[in-house]
């Protein structure tokens, strides 16, 4: 089997939907000027490119078509390059490296470019045409159940308080900022031209933010609810790319490979509780590694909402010192489709940087799924 | 004469700012200047913040917060060369002359030659504020005095000197009535001009006789209120409105500037009560309160009002009066009566109605401008000298004698006749010369009053008719209460379509009352649905249905001219017009689901095709069943035309007028634009998807329920109109009818119509005019 390794990881500026810097950008002009980025940043030859593979939680409008395809030609790659384009809700882009790896595990390619991008100001969650199936929905409700529902359930099962949810959430935004400040994102950020001029910062954190000041908010589903605006991730437009190649080719080519990885899984749990996805799909990863929890150095887990993350971490027995340590998506943001290499990209450099053996990225999936990654040192 | 393109306001205060938003409403870009404050880092602070209260303003300043982006925000000490480029300068700044003459020197440093520069000014003579001041300056100036809140109040009084350069007033007039939609009141340069002159006199009045007679302030505004045509709020609510702290202010300064003989000096005091409020933090409804209150304490809102005697608030008591009820809408009965109501509605309004007659000639150019004044800037159904009519010139006469009240040299002229009078269908009103001359109209201004005056309907019945407005042209009116839609509308609408067919090229609808239509009628609904008439109800539905359909498929253009409120049925007849012409102040939506229904009338079937047919909005079966559900199921009203147009009530081909008298002029020359070569739409054929829509829509408002949004009964109302808006078990593959949509909406209706949901929320609707959260 041949080993696959992470090679390179860039992403756009985050910023909410609808009122942030990139809200006038289309999808497919954003996530092509961070391939592109991508390319220019690690050096690859782009003929070498088996594929694009981009990950996007709701393929239509301008993340219609195939979009992967199309960005392929906006980003000025060779028409030799492929591009699919692959759904997996939140996990999409994390499923494109997954799809990369098991690729050059068979010999099915040397170097692929893993993306995935969401303008949630130009495609709305749900698309613009939701239609459930009935039977479906009238046998099993919670097969399309609101994704702030299922938070709900989370912190009830688990015991959540509003206040520690909160409290999470302002620890999230204080590491972002504090990351932000000391400039440990200019690295991995594409400045993205648009009319209105540069746009090179993120745009969803809040420094300022305080448990206080959270305390104030209204419940945002649920009228006795535990969870808020401020407990959530916001909607946000952004897009991410990581370079995966086979290590030998790493090696051959005078690429820096930042961490290799070790193993994957998805697995599925109940969709009324989505947000534990990570847990089962972290164990099985580990198990698949031969580790456990305890040997992990660094891990990068989705904040969708506080209580999911929360719930995953303690579940999982993970050191919360070690987990996102510049932030997390509350704080940063969550574009569905980008979030998946954003973190498995931000695990590998974290380990690069700041030392230690195993990383481990995970999230949960709206439908009731989590999906994780094991990455190892190099 | 000047065309004006580009304003500039100085001074972002409540009128400046409002003014400046207002100039905004009608496209047209306005640079808005205030100081600089002390130590300020965004030196344009003033003005950005002012813009920006602006937004969150209700009722709002702007027509659409879009056009928020036409006001230019900046300062006094960077921005004021920009205003070269502005052909009206409005000063709007606080009221001291050595702080308005230093920022005229400034302008007229930098304005463009023949630009108008002109003052909002309530209290400063014309001639004190051009004293000194260069002669080019002072021919280009002048007085534009705006109501508060400025969207809103239809009257600007003018004001002119000797020295004005032709062409300077016609040039604001002209801009004010096309684009702004305002009434232009040319005034002299008097205290107070026309509007507050009378308005203060008359709240001085109604306070001090208040006091003296003892009455509380709801038996006050009881009798200063419906028996003469004046809004409910009265006198003591609408200080709380203006803001009790002005009065003072505004009082002395008119006692200042007016000349000893004038009949104000005798009813002008200071009063310690008004004092004490304001001292107290009782400033109206912007501080805690006035002489009205909501008093908190204990969680709970009660309505309070203070004892005008002691000072002390106490549980508002509904005022009654007998003599009030007893007038009815009867100004004399009213002033008739012997109760205390009665004296003092003699006193308050004999006294007033005797100031109005002894300004007029030096205020105002005639008698119906110190009409229209009053009803435009007050808001006062009827103008004084109307009212006098209605009171009777004689007997008003012979109360003032009795009362020791001078009785004005106008209104002795005008003794044992009328100030108006109608000759051949024509109005006349009296001169000060004591001649009658013909009351004329602004060029290319219609009203159907005048129409009516001078001819007979063409057809109609008790509910409505049908008018000839020349050239081929007919004018369906509504006339029932608050324009209610019942069968007889239904029948004259029928009417007119055959009526129209052999006599008329094009037919308008339009009416003058101040609601175009509220709706159908729900007390006779209720009525139906107590005695279990089913049939009846259903039968009423379906002629609606079919009537309105008749009117989209007629063979002529049909344009239809609202204004005010167009609700329910009322927006649905709009809905099935070619064009519409409305007035910019036109408050239109499908409110059904805030008594329990769903629009039936062709309402769920207009808006699915609007929104199917837009090109600019999403394609697939789901999308504009989905924003037709969002738009109805919380009832949305459009708060303005332009509003309107962003929700499709209205197409964005659809036409706005700003000035209500030109609404009938407009909305015909549609019509008669439409005429030649006019073919019926064609009917439209619908792809809906179905239950998977209907699913769709029912999860989200279980959303909006678990937030407590939604109520119980909200998702029964919203469970109907999904089901009309899915386009029922339809499958994605089939057609649908627009009979297809009319049968699924009939059948909602009825389902819904039985419901004891329903029932209590029309119940509550006509009881309290609020909304049953059932």
């Amino acid at each position: 089997m041949t080993n696959a390794v992470i090679a390179g990881y860039v992403r756009s500026p985050f910023t909410p939907a609808r009122k942030g810097a990139l809200a006038k950008v289309r999808p497919d002009d954003l996530a092509a000027q961070v391939v592109k980025g991508l390319v220019e940043k690690t050096g690859i030859d782009p003929n070498a490119i088996e594929d694009l593979i981009l990950g996007c939680a709701f393929p239509e409008g301008e993340q219609g078509f195939n979009v992967a395809r199309l960005i392929t030609f906006i980003a000025g790659l060779p028409r030799s390059v492929g591009g699919v384009t692959v759904n997996r809700f939140c996990g999409s882009s994390m499923q494109s490296i997954h799809q990369a790896a098991g690729a050059i595990a068979i010999g099915a390619g040397d170097v692929f470019i893993c993306a995935g991008v969401e303008s949630m100001t130009r495609v709305p969650m749900m698309g613009f045409n939701p239609l459930p199936n009935p039977e479906l929905y009238k046998a099993m409700p919670e097969a399309y159940m609101g994704m702030g529902d299922t938070a709900e359930n989370v912190a009830a099962k688990y015991s959540l308080t509003r206040a520690d949810q909160e409290a999470f959430a302002v620890e999230s935004h204080k590491r972002a900022a504090s990351a932000q400040a000391a400039g440990k994102f200019t690295d991995e950020i594409i400045p993205i031209q648009t009319k209105d001029g540069v746009v090179s910062e993120d745009g969803c954190i809040r420094a300022e933010t305080t448990a206080e000041g959270l305390a104030d908010l209204k419940p945002a589903f649920k009228a006795d609810g535990v969870v808020t605006a401020g407990t959530s991730s916001p909607l946000t437009d952004g897009a991410s790319a990581v370079l995966v190649c086979s290590e030998e080719y790493a090696a051959k080519n005078g690429l820096t490979p930042i961490a290799r990885i070790k193993s994957v899984a998805v697995d599925g749990c109940l969709p009324e509780i989505m947000g534990i996805g990570p847990i089962g799909a972290s164990k099985k990863a580990l198990s698949r590694a031969g580790l456990t929890s305890a040997d992990i150095d660094v891990t990068e887990l989705n904040e969708a909402f506080s209580s999911q993350a929360m719930a995953s971490i303690s579940d999982l027995g993970l050191d919360g010192a070690k987990v996102n340590i510049d932030g997390g998506a509350l704080a940063i943001g969550h574009p569905l489709g980008a979030t998946g290499a954003r973190i498995v990209g931000k695990a590998a450099a974290i380990l690069k940087r700041d030392g230690g053996k195993y990383a481990l990225a995970s999230q949960c999936i709206g439908g009731g799924q989590g999906i994780a990654t094991i990455l190892e040192a190099m | 004469m000047t065309t004006i393109k580009q304003v500039a306001v100085i001074g972002a205060g409540v009128m400046g700012a409002g003014i400046a938003a207002h100039i905004a409403n009608s496209g047209t870009p306005v640079l808005l200047l205030d100081i600089v404050p002390e130590g300020a880092k965004n030196r344009n602070a003033v003005a950005e913040g002012a813009v920006a209260k602006m937004l969150k303003t209700d009722p709002a300043p702007f027509m659409s917060k879009r056009v928020a982006k036409l006001i230019t925000c900046g300062n006094i000490e960077d921005d004021l060369d920009k205003i070269a480029k502005c052909d009206w300068v409005i000063e709007a700044v606080i009221e001291r002359l050595d702080i308005k003459q230093d920022l005229y020197r400034k302008i007229d440093a930098v304005r463009a030659k023949g630009s108008v520069v002109s003052s909002n000014t309530s209290t400063i003579p014309l001639a004190t504020l051009i004293d000194g001041m260069d002669e080019s300056f002072a021919q280009d100036f002048i007085i534009t005095h705006f109501f508060n809140p400025p969207r809103y109040m239809r009257l600007l009084e003018l004001v002119g000197s000797g020295v004005t350069r032709d062409g300077v007033i016609d040039a604001v007039a002209d801009f004010a009535d096309r684009k702004l939609g305002k009434t232009c009141v040319t005034c002299h340069d008097e205290p107070g001009f026309i509007a507050n002159r009378l308005g203060v006199y008359w709240i001085q009045a109604a306070m001090v006789e208040a006091m003296d007679r003892k009455l509380t302030v709801e038996e006050a505004d009881s009798v200063i209120g419906r028996p003469f045509g004046i809004p409910k709020t009265g006198v003591f609510g609408l200080m709380d409105l203006v803001g009790l702290d002005l009065m003072p202010h505004v009082q002395s300064s008119m006692a200042g500037l007016l000349g000893k003989s004038d009949p104000f000096h005798a009813i002008y005091r200071e009063s310690e009560l008004v004092s004490k409020l304001i001292s107290d933090g009782y400033t109206g409804r912007k501080g805690k309160g006035g002489f009205y209150r909501l008093n908190r304490e204990g969680g709970q809102k009660v309505k309070e009002s203070v004892d005008l005697q002691t000072g002390e608030f106490a549980k508002s008591e509904k005022a009654r009066l007998g003599s009030v009820r007893a007038a009815g809408k009867d100004p004399r009965k009213m002033m008739e009566a012997s109760d205390k109501g009665g004296q003092y509605g003699r006193a308050v309004m004999g006294k007033t109605l005797a100031y109005a007659a002894f300004i007029a000639e030096a205020a105002a150019n005639s008698i119906v401008d110190v009409d229209d004044a009053m009803k435009l800037g007050y808001a006062w159904k009827t103008g004084p000298f109307e009212l006098i009519d209605a009171i009777g010139v004689d007997a008003l006469i012979s109360m003032l004698e009795e009362d020791g009240v001078e009785v004005p040299a106008l209104l002795k002229k005008a003794a044992g006749k009328s100030f108006y009078k109608v000759k051949d269908g024509e109005l006349y009103y009296l001169g000060f010369d004591g001649e009658y001359a013909k009351v004329t109209r602004p060029d290319g201004v219609i009203l159907l009053e005048d129409i009516k005056r001078k001819s007979e309907r063409v057809a109609g019945n008790r509910a409505a008719s049908l008018w000839d407005i020349g050239d081929g042209v007919a004018c369906l009116e509504f006339h029932t209460k608050m324009n209610a839609l019942d069968s007889d509308v239904l029948g004259a609408i029928k009417t007119s379509i055959r009526t129209v067919k052999k006599q008329f090229k094009a037919m308008v609808i339009y009416n003058e009352g101040s609601n175009f239509s509220a709706g159908a009628n729900l007390g006779l609904a209720l009525f139906a649905a107590n005695i279990a008439a089913w049939p009846e109800i259903e039968n009423l539905v379906e002629t609606g249905q079919e009537t309105y359909k008749a009117l989209k498929y007629s063979p002529f253009p049909v344009v239809g001219a609202p204004s005010g409120l167009a609700l329910g049925g009322g927006c649905e007849v709009l809905l099935h017009c070619d064009a519409v012409q409305a007035h910019g102040e036109t408050y239109i939506g499908l409110v059904e689901p805030g008594v329990g229904l769903i629009p039936a009338w062709g309402g769920c079937k207009e808006m699915i095709r609007r929104w199917a047919e837009n090109p600019k909005f999403v394609k697939g079966p789901m999308a504009p069943s989905a924003k037709a559900f969002e738009i109805i199921s919380v009832a949305t009203v459009a708060k303005s035309a332009m509003e309107a147009k962003e929700n499709l009530f209205f197409r964005e081909t659809d036409g706005i007028t700003m000035n209500r008298n030109r609404l009938l002029a407009d909305a015909k020359e549609r019509a008669l634009s439409m005429v030649d070569g006019y073919e019926a739409p064609e009917e439209f054929t619908y792809r809906l998807p179905g239950e998977a829509a209907r699913v769709a829509f029912e999860m989200a408002v279980d959303g909006f329920h678990r937030l407590g949004k939604a109520t119980d009964y909200d998702r029964v109302v919203a469970g109907e109109l999904a089901k009309v808006l899915a386009g029922g078990d339809t499958d994605v593959t089939e057609e649908l009818s627009e009979d297809d949509i009319l049968e699924l909406e009939r059948e909602g209706f009825m389902r819904l119509v039985r419901n004891e949901g329903t029932m209590a929320r029309v119940e509550h609707m006509l009881l309290t005019g609020k909304p049953l959260r059932n």
